[in-house]
């Protein structure tokens, strides 16, 4: 991934939705589907940042977050990478089976897998890439393509 | 942003203002709890000018929700814009909660 934009930033819950924002606004090519960017890219995009901090760094204040989002006329791809050791996607409950309902927490990656089109973790499990593909607009047609909220 | 809390009738409602998320679902925990140690039992959180919530705001809410019941007492949903409501459909929280379109219907039979 070629990206358009890396962020650099503290470990800091408050700036979460800060680069969220810087983000969402370089984002000029998604105007056909402006809530695929408002929802599902938002959310996506929060909760990697939110995962990376509080548990990828385990709220380690002297750790750092990056972000790389490349923008394409087909996609935006965003890449957060945090500092810690990984973990296991692949070990994660289902939040929405009975026994889990009730428990507090374990939406956040089943948010980003349903919002987002694709969700990839690096080997480590401490790099999470989220693709949003765009709407192709065909002459004479409406939008077409990706993941509906 | 942030908590308004009010009382109607024997409910109590907090309207949440901008967004609840993991930075300020703390916040929410504790005003609740603090009514419920004080005996309130009747709760709405109204969203009408929530714009945003994540999965620990979700979260927050579930872990309301039961702690309310264990009391005898219920949490109600009111106003979910499309954009909330779709995030509690996806994650099947629909189905846990009690959800009003609007705060005279979560009113309504509590």
């Amino acid at each position: 991934m070629a990206p358009d934009l890396i962020l650099d930033i503290p470990n800091d819950l408050s700036s979460i939705e800060e680069a969220v924002d810087f983000v969402m606004q370089r984002c000029t090519s998604c105007g056909e589907d402006p809530r695929r960017l408002r929802l599902n890219l938002r959310v996506g995009l929060a909760e990697a940042l939110a995962n990376a901090m509080l548990y990828g760094n385990a709220r380690d204040p002297s750790k750092r977050v990056k972000v790389e989002v490349a923008f394409q006329d087909s996609a935006i791809t965003a890449r957060v990478t945090d500092e810690g050791t990984g973990f296991d996607p692949l070990s994660l409950p289902d939040p929405t089976c009975p026994a889990n309902l009730l428990k507090a927490n374990g939406r956040g990656i089943f948010l980003m897998r349903k919002l987002l089109d694709e969700v990839h973790f690096n080997d480590r499990g401490n790099s999470v890439t989220l693709v949003l593909r765009l709407p192709r607009v065909l002459p004479d047609e409406g939008p077409e393509g990706g993941a509906k909220a | 942003m942030g908590f308004r809390i009010e009382k109607v009738n024997d409910v109590l409602v907090v309207d949440v203002e901008g967004q609840l998320i993991v930075g300020n679902r703390q916040e929410l925990k504790q005003k609740v709890l603090e009514e419920l140690e004080k005996g309130e039992r009747k709760f709405i959180v109204d969203f009408e000018k929530t714009g945003y919530i994540d999965s620990s705001g979700l979260g927050v809410l579930v872990s309301l929700s039961k702690k309310i019941r264990e009391q005898g007492g219920e949490l109600r949903l009111a106003n979910l814009n499309e954009d909330l409501r779709t995030l509690f459909e996806l994650t099947k929280l629909d189905t846990l909660f009690h959800i009003s379109d609007s705060r005279d219907g979560a009113l309504q039979g509590l």
